[in-house]
Formats: structure tokens, sequence, C-alpha cells
């Protein structure tokens, strides 16, 4: 007989050990099913992740953008898991992206054609604020009036996706884009664009932020008092309390953080890789980096290598898309099954197994 | 270090191995790009089917690759470049929204061919096809025209851009043309594909005293909701020959089948040129569904009658006299519009009520 016994302390090496075996668990599901598909499995799962890194054909393409697609995802998963960690959970980081990158871009297309160099840093700010203030209204109703955030945030996703739609058709529309909607091409207004900083590496200002963003969670988590706040919030919000935490202010924080990281994304996308404000801007990024966010354990170095190893998802999952013809569902379902496995191996982080002989009635 | 990097260079050729093998084919391999899945019931679907058309035609003598659900913006710009470097000879990309990707991919693989629908811009390897849609809403219209009790029709848009613009105003010119005391109200819905968003939309004009709809977006909830109450509609991008005999009347159907079989033969026959077409009727682009429910037979023959003059070019939908809003002349006696007024049509026709919203 199999029984669970809870652990008196989180076992570290399981913590570290279940992503793996998440991983590895998907791959095998995964397997089966291509496999059910009537595809090869062993192919498709080398499609997914060997092929986007090594292939003769594509690498040199295919590993640059792994960069462009993490980006990303790790700048907004670090914004989330400082929360995660205090118990806040803002679930709206998508709302929080696209609002972002539609006050950012509005910004800068306030002084079209301008070609000053402080205009980039300036949307940069504005992206930043878009999404910090698209946080504060569930952070402002949870600590006025006891909302639940994970319900405003996500409610407000919504609300976002319209303004976008508004903007694109509308507002910030391309004057001369022949009545179609989305607004001018980022990339063909050099001032503003976000290229590669070096060509052909996938490194633009987005990357260089998440990876900035990686390092300065790490300081605030393990240095400064106030991820010593977040994280005693989180653990034992009585004894925080207790010791003079103020809980409001955790909860402005934390959304904060997590709103200005998830709008820096968007600006980033929306100077860069995406090149313009259109209808379909909000491609999931900021579901998915929830995702990220608890694979990488919340901790800004896991999420880093999270993060890549999603976009290695993504970038493998069109390649065997193409190749092999696998439909785009089952890629998500791979993906899914990711989540699925981590928090299903999770439990041994707190729970051991023990063997016991059958018991005498 | 060195350890490294002789590893990475084992890993590298290891992948050169496992990956040639792959490659080997040297059949066309003609590559589809579409922005919703494959089952969607509209746009995309059509264009998956059309493949599949295309493909059984030539049966092995090309391959078929294909990618659903692509994002316009970055990702398709990746999805794109990754399918040049896969082999692909020929990619069609089904959504306006590849246009500035499908231009940037093409600039960097000068020997792979692209065909972007519904776009503007072309390239020495880009071509753009797409259908006169008018010419079905044209009949359509008159359909409506000569089917509404309360002399009002309405028209649900999508986005306010040229396409839907030139099909408001072709539907209203020939609802006239049946009942000169034809109103015509619009709702603009932003978006191509959201049947509950749709289905409201029909209703709304229900309500304002419509009794004939016509949709220019991709689901069948407006016929759900034009069913219950009684009211006429029509099949857009397909058939939907579920709602027949009624409330469905007739319908515009998408057919790429024919194009895609002709590009394709011109990839393997090396006569594929750049090219900038717009078909119609008569070229099959554009089908017109089996015309249903209690249509009067004057109706019927005048319908049938024009769709023939239309598919043969005897007649023009945008055939003058024909005013702007405005009241000032946009076409005089027997004068035809030309394509590039009627590609960046951004006006309504003299009698339709409302504005454009920009």
């Amino acid at each position: 007989m199999i029984r669970l016994e809870r652990r008196p302390q989180p076992s570290t090496l399981w913590t570290a050990l279940t992503p793996v075996l998440a991983v590895l668990l998907t791959m095998i599901v995964g397997g089966i099913m291509f496999a059910a598909l009537g595809k090869p499995p062993l192919e498709a799962i080398r499609t997914i992740f060997w092929d986007p890194l090594f292939h003769p054909q594509f690498a040199s393409y295919s590993r640059p953008q792994l960069l462009v697609k993490a980006g990303p995802l790790i700048l907004i998963a670090i914004g989330l898991s400082v929360g995660f960690r205090a118990g806040i959970w803002n679930i709206g980081a998508e709302g929080q992206y696209i609002m972002g990158a539609v006050i950012g871009a509005a910004v800068g297309l306030a002084f079209y054609p301008s070609d000053s160099v402080l205009l980039f840093p300036l949307m940069v700010v504005a992206g930043a604020l878009g999404g910090w203030l698209w946080a504060m209204i569930p952070a402002l109703l949870k600590t006025r009036f006891g909302t639940n955030e994970i319900l405003v945030s996500l409610m407000l996703v919504y609300v976002a996706e319209n303004i976008l739609a508004s903007a694109s058709s509308s507002w910030l529309r391309n004057p001369e884009g022949q009545g179609f909607p989305g607004s001018r091409n980022f990339k063909q207004w050099p001032a503003v664009f976000n290229d590669e900083l070096i060509a052909n590496t996938g490194m633009h200002w987005g990357v260089v932020a998440a990876f900035i963003a990686v390092i300065g969670a790490y300081v605030l988590m393990a240095r400064h008092i106030q991820g010593f706040n977040i994280r005693l919030t989180g653990e034992a919000p009585r004894a925080a309390r207790f010791s003079g935490v103020n809980p409001a202010r955790i909860v402005l924080l934390c959304l904060g953080v997590s709103g200005a990281l998830a709008g820096m994304a968007g600006l980033f996308e929306v100077t860069g890789p995406a090149g313009q404000i259109s209808i379909d801007f909000g491609s999931g990024y900021g579901f998915t980096a929830i995702i990220v966010a608890f694979l990488g354990r919340l901790n800004p170095f896991g999420i880093l290598l999270a993060g890549l190893l999603m976009a290695l998802t993504y970038i493998g999952g069109e390649l065997a898309q193409l190749m092999l013809g696998l439909p785009g569902a089952s890629i998500q379902l791979f993906q899914g099954m990711l989540l699925f496995f981590l928090l299903a191996t999770d439990v041994f982080t707190n729970f051991r197994i023990r063997f016991v002989g059958r018991e005498v009635a | 270090m060195i350890k490294r990097r002789t590893l990475l260079a084992a890993s590298a050729a290891l992948g050169l191995v496992m990956g040639g093998a792959a490659f080997a084919q040297d059949v066309p391999k003609i590559g589809f790009v579409y922005v919703g899945p494959v089952n969607d019931g509209g746009w995309s679907q059509h264009h998956h089917e059309s493949a599949m058309q295309m493909k059984e035609h030539f049966g092995d003598a090309i391959e078929v690759i294909e990618q659903e659900s692509v994002p316009e913006g970055a990702d398709a710009e990746r999805v794109l470049t990754q399918m040049a470097l896969s082999g692909a000879d020929l990619i069609f990309t089904t959504s306006f929204g590849y246009m500035d990707p499908t231009i940037n991919v093409a600039a960097k693989f000068p020997d792979v061919k692209f065909e972007h629908a519904t776009g503007y811009k072309t390239a020495d390897n880009v071509s753009a096809y797409s259908a006169r849609f008018y010419e079905g809403r044209a009949i359509t219209g008159y359909l409506a025209g000569a089917m509404t009790e309360s002399n009002k029709i309405g028209y649900i848009g999508s986005f306010p851009i040229p396409e839907v613009i030139r099909g408001i105003n072709s539907s209203y010119l020939h609802a006239k043309q049946a009942n000169p005391d034809v109103e015509i109200a619009v709702v603009w819905l932003n978006t191509w594909f959201d049947p509950a968003k749709e289905a409201d939309a029909t209703q709304a004009l229900l309500d304002q005293g419509a009794d004939v709809v016509l949709a220019h977006t991709d689901s069948t909830a407006p016929l759900a909701v034009l069913e219950k109450a009684g009211a006429y509609g029509f099949g857009q991008a397909a058939d939907m020959a579920e709602y027949k005999p009624t409330p469905r009347l007739s319908s515009i159907i998408d057919d790429w089948a024919p194009y895609y079989i002709e590009r394709v033969q011109a990839v393997v026959d090396g006569t594929w040129e750049s090219h900038n077409v717009w078909q119609g009727i008569g070229d099959g682009m554009v089908g017109i569904g089996e015309f249903t429910g209690p249509i009067p037979e004057d109706v019927l023959a005048h319908v049938t009658q024009m769709k023939e003059d239309i598919a043969s070019g005897a007649y023009h939908p945008f055939t003058g006299p024909i005013n702007k809003q405005d009241g000032s002349a946009w076409l005089a006696e027997g004068e035809v519009a030309d394509d590039g007024t009627l590609a960046g049509m951004d006006f309504y026709v003299e009698g339709v009520s409302g504005s454009i919203p920009n």
C-alpha cells in the first residue's frame, strides 16, 4: 500500500528535480499522443526539442528566435513570480502587456515622425506606466474594498483587448493604411524600432530588460528587506503582520511590479518583433508567463531557464507542424501537459511516499 | 571549455545526420499559412479545403505543408521564414494581416515564391490575389431588396475597410434595383468571427425593423437568429447549406481551388510570375450558392440572368449613374468603376445612411 506522508520541510532535491521529471513525463506521454495521431513519436520529440537548436537548416535562424520568444515570457514571469511569492495572484498580465503596448505606442506615435533619441526611452517609460496603471486597478480595489485580484485582473484582460481593437481600428490606425486596421509599422521608423542590438542574435532591448529583471528579482528576493517581507507575507501572513509588514503596501508593490514589467514587455514587443499595434497583437504571452513562472519554481534563474524551454516548445512545435504535419492543437496540448505534470510531480516536494505493508485489521 | 565546444560540434553533426533524410524529396513543396484553425467553419477552413482539392489534383507530384492558427505579426514572420528554410517553393499566406511579414520574408528568400491573399503589396516573388466578392453581393443584395417586406435590410459589417464598404455599396445598389424604397442599416463589429457578437448584431437589426440581414462575418450565428425570427439571410464564405431552404436564400462561397491549381501548375511548369489578380464569378473564385426559399419566379429569373451577365462581363455591378453619399457625382451614365477606386473604396454611395467609422 502506498501512503503519502508530509515532509517536515519541502525537499530541496525534489524542488529542483520536479521540472526535469515533468519534462521527461511530457516527452513520454506526448510521444504516446503523437504515436496515436499516427506520427513518429521520437522524430516529433526530436523536432520539438532538438531541431530548433541544432538542425543544420533551421538552427541558425531559430536559435536567435528563442530569445525573441523567451524575452517577453521571462520579463512578465519575473514580475508575476514576485506577487506569487506573496500569495498575490495576478492572472491578468496579458491585459497589462496589451495596455503597456497601446499606451507606449500611443505616446510614441504622438511624436511621429520625430527622430529624437529620447523618444524610445520615453515610450519604454510610458509602456511600463501603462501596465502599472492597469495593474493598479485590481490592486486598489483589493486594498480598498477587499475584491479578489484574480477575478478583477482576469476580467480586465478582456477590457484591454477591446481597447486594443479600438486603438488599431480607429485612434491609432495608420492614416496611410488604406483604411485597414493596424497602426503605423515601427519597423519603418528607425528612431523607435526596437531592432536586434547585434545582428542575428535575436537580442533586442526587451531581452536585455528580461536579463536585468532576472538579476533584479534575485537581489530583491534574496538580499532586500522588501523581498523578505514579500516571502514572509506569502508563507506566514499572520507572522508578517505581527512583524509590522503592511499588507496593503505589499499588494500595491507586487501588482505594481508585475504590471510595469508586463507593460514594458508589451512595449518592447510592439516596437520590435510585432512591429505594430494590431487587433491580434495580444498573443497570449501574459498567460503563458504564468506557466513559465511556476515551471521556474518562482525562482529568477529558474524562470530564465523555463522561459527558454517554453520558447523551445513553441518554435519546435511550429517546426513539428511544418515538417510532420502535426495539428496545431496537439502542440498546445503538449505544452499544457508540461504544466500538468509539473503540478502533479510537485507532490513529491511536500510529501514523501511510504510503501507500507498491509495493515492487519 | 574545449570539452563543451567539442560536445556542441558533436551535437551539430548528429543533428545533420538525423535531419538530412527528411529533405530528400525534390517534388515542389507548397506551403499554406492560415490565421485560424482549419475547422473554423469559414475563412481558414475554405482555404484549407481548397488547398486539399489542389493536393488531390496533383497527387504525388507535389507536397503540401500547412500551419494553422498563426497569429498575424511577429509569429507569422517566423513561421514563414521556417517554411522557406524547410524548402518550400511556393507559400500561400491566406490572411490580410500577413502582408508585411510576407513582403519582409520574401525579400530574404528571392527563390521562394509567395502568394498573399487580399492584400495590395507585391514584389518580384510576391503575388497578390483576391476575390471580387462585391459581384456576389450584387446578387444577394438584389434578393434582399426583393424579399424585404418592411423595406429595411440590415448589414453586419466586420471592419470598415474597402472590401466591406464595397460589399455594402454593392448590396444597397442592387437592393434598390429590386425595391426603390429600400433602406439599409449597418452595424460594425470589428471582428471577422465572433458568433455571440454576430447573433447580438442580427437581433439588434431585427429590432430596428429589418427583415433581411446580410453578414460580412464568417459564422452561422446570424442565420440561426434569423431562422427563429422567420427572417431571411445568406451564407457567407461557405454555402451554409444547413440553413436551407430558409432562412438562407443563397450564399457567397469562397472557392480558391481553381486559383491554387493554376498557380501550383505554374510553379511545376516553371512559368510562375508575380501578378496582382482580382477574380470574380467568371473565374470561379466567387461562387453563388443554390437559390432556395420562397423566391418569386421573376426575381429568380432576374438573379440567374444577373449571375450570367456578371460572369460573362456583360454587366459590372458598379455601372453609372451612381452618386456618392453626399450627392456628388461618381460614375456617369454607363460608366464603369475602375479597379483602383474600388480597391480603395472609402465612401458610401447615395442612399446609404450613417457614416463610416474611422
